[in-house]
């Protein structure tokens, strides 16, 4: 009987540096933007033992917004994210629960409330330019004894350079791994590689990096090859690709691509195919797709939680979604605007019926 | 009759603005600005606009025969936590632009006249002064169990204060909406953002209200409470009509009303894209005067 095929000659056990990643699986963070934060505390618990069997170390669980993100702005969760949080961390016997914090949303009582429920690493997030906000999230996760993970939204809109800079913001802070973050899936792997490269550069022994991937372009597994290749040590992916916009990487696809490379990820192919498979699938209704608006997401860069909130807007004003989604992109808006989605409606509603009109009176 | 006299304690951009502001209005002759660095910018440019300074801090102001009736704080908190019981010893008046939040918020379209007589008053937040006009004009009309504001600013017109803090703002703001604008519960979220050229401020109100709420009501109010605003920022205005929304049982059952802003700033020593600082100087300065001027009285409010 043969196993997989590696298209690695050398096996791993003949390096003698074993090359590893370790994967951070955010199906029950980003992938509650798919389902509009509607995940239950059966969901959570099966999907966080389902991953947790699989070998997966880090297991993310927080309104896809993060902590405090249930709100009209971005959607109410069905259950709050601390007791799903709670729930996961209960759940797992090997795995660490992560969770996401926005700064401007979430505080650091959140925070605090989520290491009381059992969270053990804290993910921050700012916008790729704005990484300063993010030092008193860093230093009160790091007192209360968490890991630390430094997440620039948006990537693809800062230089290399001007990214590296930020990524010291945070390790300086206390952060000890700095993701460059493709939250509209804009970024083609070589962009990746020189953000990745630029990062490891600067920060060096002080910090690890990461990556996290979306597929509006169809590129998220490549673009994690291309940043493990870089010196990325940390990469996100979530079952079924379940995320915000077109979805992320695919974990049950990044564990045997990395495995085919002879990278290391501590993750069991079989056990990560039946979670997606048998687990994750049944209860999701509508997987991610790169339709339309996702890959117009990806061509001018747009904040992927923006995808159903362009959706509702569109069926409420009249107005195509991807026209939507295209306008939010040229204006700049960041993660966290989505208000500014009905905002851009209206006005090319108004727009638009300004222009019938003046065709029927031509 | 003499005016009522004023310092600024705090030369940094927000104290400037204030000084240009207030001498344009000219209720306050504004006698002092007051710093710690020698070297200040804002020291320089208060001389060029012929105010007295000093870089020997509130020591030195307190030690002027001639005390001012008003200070006006654009320090940060925790100097305007130190500086604050010295005013009141010494009878001035304290409108604080700061954190601090020794005295009662206060949001000049709303509940002034309620704090007409404190010896300190705070200015809340910029997302604050900008929303919370808006949550009052709903609640005065019908019950907000939940309001929620997101504000979004130029990263350009974050300092490094609201950078350091930034939990402040959400906490401030989210108390202030349930106590000075009457929701049940109250939710602030504030954005930074990098675009170039800057972005204008701008500020959305969500507000849960009942599924039979008197929409109508609500909208000519919400139109009122801007008209009010706009009093005191000629900048504020409806980015479009308030926007209402059936009940949803994913909104626990209630209706919403969202309202979108727009806050353009005076242009007077901050650009016009910095709504969010602007807003702040113009709320004190028109506090300042209501209170000094005695047209502090307490508002009309509509029973229900």
């Amino acid at each position: 009987m043969t196993g997989p095929a590696t298209n690695n000659s050398a096996s791993s056990t003949d390096n003698a540096a074993v090359e590893k990643v370790r994967i951070t699986d955010t199906t029950l963070r980003d992938g509650s933007h798919a389902v509009s934060h509607r995940f239950t505390v059966p969901q959570v618990r099966a999907v966080s033992r389902a991953l947790d069997s699989a070998g997966v170390e880090v297991i993310e669980v927080t309104h896809g917004d993060g902590l405090a993100g249930s709100s009209f702005n971005y959607g109410f969760s069905a259950v709050r994210d601390i007791d799903l949080v709670a729930a996961a961390a209960d759940e797992v016997r090997n795995a660490r629960i992560a969770v996401l914090l926005l700064p401007g949303l979430g505080t650091v009582a959140d925070l605090r409330e989520a290491a009381a429920a059992g969270a053990k690493i804290a993910r921050v997030a700012t916008h790729c330019t704005e990484a300063d906000v993010s030092i008193q999230h860093f230093g009160a996760a790091r007192e209360l004894g968490l890991e630390t993970v430094g997440f620039l939204m948006l990537s693809h809109r800062n230089s290399p350079e001007g990214l590296a800079t930020q990524a010291r913001i945070m390790a300086d802070a206390g952060c000890q791994c700095v993701y460059v973050v493709d939250s509209a899936g804009a970024l083609l792997p070589d962009g990746v590689t020189d953000r990745v490269t630029a990062l490891v550069q600067e920060l060096g022994d002080d910090a690890q990096v990461g990556f996290h991937g979306h597929q509006n372009l169809s590129l998220g597994v490549a673009n994690s090859i291309a940043a493990q290749r870089a010196g990325a040590r940390q990469i996100d992916g979530t079952l079924r690709a379940l995320g915000a916009g077109a979805g992320n990487s695919p974990t049950e696809i990044l564990v045997p691509v990395f495995d085919a490379l002879g990278v290391q990820t501590g993750v069991d192919s079989e056990l990560i195919l039946a979670a997606a498979q048998e687990i994750l699938a049944p209860v999701v209704p509508r997987m991610p797709v790169a339709d339309r608006s996702a890959i117009v997401q990806g061509r001018y860069g747009v904040y992927n939680s923006f995808l159903l909130h362009a959706e509702r807007a569109a069926e409420r004003y009249g107005v195509p979604a991807y026209q939507i989604l295209r306008r939010v992109g040229e204006r700049g808006y960041v993660g966290g605007q989505e208000d500014m989605i009905i905002d851009v409606a209206i006005a090319l509603r108004d727009e638009l019926g300004a222009a019938g009109k003046d065709r029927v009176t031509a | 009759m003499s005016r009522p006299t004023a310092a600024i304690v705090g030369p940094g951009n927000i104290g400037t603005d204030l000084l240009v502001k207030l001498q344009r209005r000219d209720v306050f002759d504004v006698r002092y600005m007051i710093g710690v660095d020698p070297d200040s910018e804002g020291l320089a440019r208060a001389r060029a606009l012929d105010v007295e300074t000093s870089a020997e801090g509130v020591d030195w102001l307190l030690a002027r025969d001639e005390l001012p009736d008003v200070v006006f704080e654009a320090t940060a908190a925790k100097p305007h936590l130190a500086n604050a019981p010295r005013y009141a010893e010494a009878g001035i008046r304290a409108i604080d632009l700061t954190p601090a939040a020794i005295g009662p918020f206060v949001c000049p379209a709303v509940n002034l006249g309620a704090h007409a007589h404190a010896p300190n008053i705070n200015m809340i937040t910029c997302g604050g002064q900008a929303t919370i006009p808006i949550v009052h004009a709903v609640s005065r009309v019908t019950d907000v169990p939940y309001a929620e504001i997101v504000a979004s600013i130029s990263s350009r017109s974050a300092g490094p204060g609201t950078r350091a803090n930034i939990d402040e703002f959400t906490e401030t703001t989210s108390h202030a909406i349930e106590s000075v604008g009457g929701a049940a519960r109250g939710k602030a979220i504030i954005i930074l953002n990098p675009v170039e050229p800057p972005m204008i401020m701008r500020d959305t109100v969500f507000c849960a209200i009942p599924p039979d709420a008197d929409r109508d009501a609500i909208g000519e109010s919400i139109h009122r409470a801007v008209t009010e605003v706009q009093t005191y920022v000629p900048g504020y205005r409806l980015a479009s009509d308030p926007q209402f929304e059936d009940a949803n049982e994913r909104w626990n059952g209630q209706a919403r009303v969202a309202v979108f802003l727009e806050v353009a700033g005076n242009g007077d020593h901050l650009p016009p894209w910095a709504g969010n600082l602007d807003i702040m100087t113009a709320a004190a300065v028109r506090a300042g005067e209501l209170l000094v001027t005695g047209a502090a009285e307490p508002k009309e409010t509509i029973t229900r």
